[in-house]
């Protein structure tokens, strides 16, 4: 069985989906993605779905649990790279993806994640200083 | 027998491209993608067009697998003299299916899944046809036109 490697960047662990999914790895995944979150203390995961060619049902569902789980664990899930063949089929099969939020690229995924991080900070310091928020991105 | 039809009729001419796979196990179901995925590029099909016939054919092998207890598919080249497209029968021998309307129907599963199969399997394709008998088993034929 294939398994998924996960990257980790920072405090991101960065999941590239580049094999066709058996059901049993995208199951593995989530373990995995659970793991690792928590030996690396991680507060975002990205998961790159560039690499595949149809999301169905299964995957969409595994995608929305790694997503819960994350959570669950203290971490922001961002799902980059959706083809656009995959995001019109999504829609058709009925499917929303719930609770997961989207991004085109890693690099916009990365900015979500980035900017999610700061919000509480910035409502935790309420001396005055708003510098964080003005800062340029 | 109970049958569910959508736009079905025409008689249509097979093409030499048929193949037939067994569904046995988990890798099958990617296997079942692949072969559909080849038959798609034959037939012509758009990219968007591949994507749906693929995630459809995705989603019945699994349950023909989950639900059917396994099975086989038959993928096809067809022509019906004005089109090329191609047909994908799922056929298994399982408990078939008691109530189609509730199984046809978003969100309504038996097996824990999100219960979008059938009836997103329906949205993606342009025939649809589905033959079951309770104890004996079911087919489900779906076909995607090229445009």
């Amino acid at each position: 069985m294939d398994r998924v490697p996960i990257l980790k960047i920072g405090d991101v662990l960065l999941v590239s989906i580049q094999v066709d999914l058996e059901d049993k790895t995208a199951i593995q995944l989530q373990e995995d993605v659970a793991d690792r979150i928590v030996a690396s203390g991680a507060h975002g995961v990205i998961i790159d779905i560039t690499g595949l060619d149809i999301v169905d049902s299964f995957v969409g569902r595994m995608l929305s649990s790694i997503a819960a789980i994350s959570r669950v664990l203290g971490a922001d899930t961002v799902v980059v790279g959706m083809r656009p063949a995959v995001a019109i089929t999504l829609v058709e099969l009925g499917l929303s993806l719930e609770g997961i939020q989207t991004a085109l690229n890693v690099e916009r995924g990365m900015r979500i994640l980035a900017e999610a991080r700061q919000g509480p900070r910035l409502h935790r310091d309420e001396r005055g200083s708003t510098a964080e928020a003005a800062a340029p991105r | 027998m109970t049958t569910v039809s959508e736009r079905g009729g025409a008689p249509v001419e097979r093409t030499e491209l048929r193949e037939i796979l067994l569904i046995a196990a988990d890798e099958d179901v990617v296997h079942v993608r692949q072969l559909v995925r080849k038959a798609a590029v034959a037939a012509k099909l758009s990219l968007v067009d591949q994507t749906k016939l693929v995630t459809a054919a995705s989603e019945l092998a699994r349950n023909t697998l989950a639900y059917g207890g396994g099975g086989q598919v038959t993928v096809e080249v067809v022509d019906d003299g004005r089109r090329v497209g191609v047909r994908a029968e799922f056929v298994d021998e399982g408990p078939g299916i008691p109530d189609i309307g509730r199984a046809m129907s978003d969100g309504y599963t038996t097996g824990g899944g999100l219960g979008l199969g059938l009836g997103g399997a329906r949205r993606l394709v342009d025939e649809f046809e589905l033959d079951t008998k309770v104890s004996l088993g079911t087919r489900v034929t779906v076909t995607k036109w090229a445009r």
